[in-house]
């Protein structure tokens, strides 16, 4: 229990997905100018990087390493992610309408979402077994959702304040977000795992 | 020859992908520690932007349509996994600094965009212009970028020790902060030097995979 509380944390405070590690950059400067989308968007990566981290394990453990494909990783993880996304939304549709409702319009944009394939990749990298990449996944998944929510709140003040005109938009958000990464650096050393 | 050129120079500054078309920001940011790791991922990326604009446009009126994004995307992954494994070879410990984001190339959006909104459309010279100039405007602005942040933060530029200890380097630049920081202050001044608006982008609108996916999906 402990350790597991352990790894949530650590995933989320100390190495960030998003501030700390650079994955998920787009997303994160794409959805968060209004509160509403980013927790959406949040709510299916979480999801979809808690199932890609189960699936690419078992693609890499019972169909890579047996047959000794490795260097296929890449394309058949890249592949298994997009052909992910489509199952979920197919099943979300068709069955959980609510859900479908709400997630929907996000899965899409999450295939070429680094983050996901990056976690896929960090788990074998990184050599986790089954549980530990499952629990791995839902971790960045949250990780990026603590991100990206404290960033869309920044933004939404941003939109009112007097910026220099060149610096308006991106670049401001950008200089905002290495604030943000700044205070997440005092968290450095607060869990191991 | 003259258009060969337009395709070629467009990339460099008019559309430059990190400056304007705000492309690939992952890679951008986490790997321009140093100047030579820019460098590194900016030859990478552009070897394989190289190699997927060629093949694109000599398949373009084979490929159909509909799945014409997962297909880009195989002949993407394919050349990556053929400058990791180059890179593993050769460079090992270049592939050590940037690590995971060499198969990351797969989701850079700069590679996905070129081939959906040039490759697809245009013969193979054309693509080679346009993928060597787009490389080079990649190249060119992480080098930049990796340049500016080597300098504050360690003091340094490839490698070489250019402060002589004089000045204490803001160990800060190096590390993920200063990379936003730094990015943020040179689009702003490259928008007061070109005098362009603000990128108005963001929405990852530019990067076609999202698009076409969500196109499909709509249908």
């Amino acid at each position: 229990m402990k350790q597991i509380i352990f790894v949530i944390m650590g995933t989320i405070l100390v190495e960030n997905f998003v501030l700390q590690k650079f994955l998920g950059v787009c997303p994160f400067l794409g959805v968060s100018k209004k509160m509403d989308s980013a927790v959406g968007m949040s709510g299916a990566v979480v999801f979809v990087m808690t199932l890609a981290s189960a699936v690419t394990w078992a693609v890499n453990e019972y169909l890579l390493v047996p047959n000794e494909l490795e260097f296929l990783r890449t394309i058949s993880f890249i592949l298994v992610v997009a052909a992910l996304v489509q199952f979920v939304e197919i099943i979300l549709k068709r069955f959980i309408k609510p859900l479908y409702k709400s997630l929907g319009i996000y899965l899409p944009l999450i295939t070429t979402n680094c983050a996901v394939l990056g976690v896929a990749l960090l788990n074998i990298q990184r050599t986790y077994g089954f549980g530990m990449s499952v629990l791995y996944g839902f971790s960045a998944g949250l990780s990026f959702t603590v991100a990206l929510i404290l960033f869309s709140g920044i933004r939404e003040r941003l939109e009112t304040a007097d910026v220099p005109e060149s610096f308006k938009g991106l670049p401001i958000a950008l200089i905002s977000a290495a604030f943000l990464s700044l205070a997440f650096m005092g968290f450095q050393g607060l869990f191991a795992f | 020859m003259k258009g060969l050129w337009k395709e070629f120079a467009k990339g460099l500054i008019k559309e430059n992908p990190i400056f304007v078309l705000v492309l690939g920001m992952c890679p951008t940011l986490a790997v321009t520690t140093s100047a030579e790791n820019g460098l590194g991922m900016g030859v990478a990326a552009t070897a394989v932007l190289l190699g997927s604009n060629i093949v694109i446009s000599m398949l373009r009126k084979v490929i159909p349509d509909k799945v014409r994004i997962p297909a880009y995307i195989t002949v993407i992954a394919g050349f990556v996994t053929i400058v990791e494994l180059l890179l593993k070879a050769y460079l090992p410990s270049l592939d050590k600094q940037l690590g995971i984001f060499i198969p990351l190339i797969v989701v850079n959006c700069i590679i996905l965009a070129r081939a959906e909104m040039f490759a697809s459309k245009n013969g193979v010279v054309p693509s080679i212009a346009d993928a060597l100039g787009m490389g080079l405007g990649f190249t060119l602005s992480l080098f930049i970028l990796g340049s500016v942040r080597e300098v504050l933060g360690a003091g340094q530029i490839l490698g070489f020790d250019i402060t002589g200890g004089a000045v204490q380097p803001a160990t800060a630049f190096i590390l993920p902060a200063g990379g936003f920081l730094v990015l943020g202050i040179l689009m702003g001044l490259f928008n007061k030097l070109t005098n362009k608006k603000t990128p108005t982008v963001t929405d990852c609108a530019s990067c076609p995979l999202q698009c076409g996916v969500s196109e499909e999906v709509s249908k």
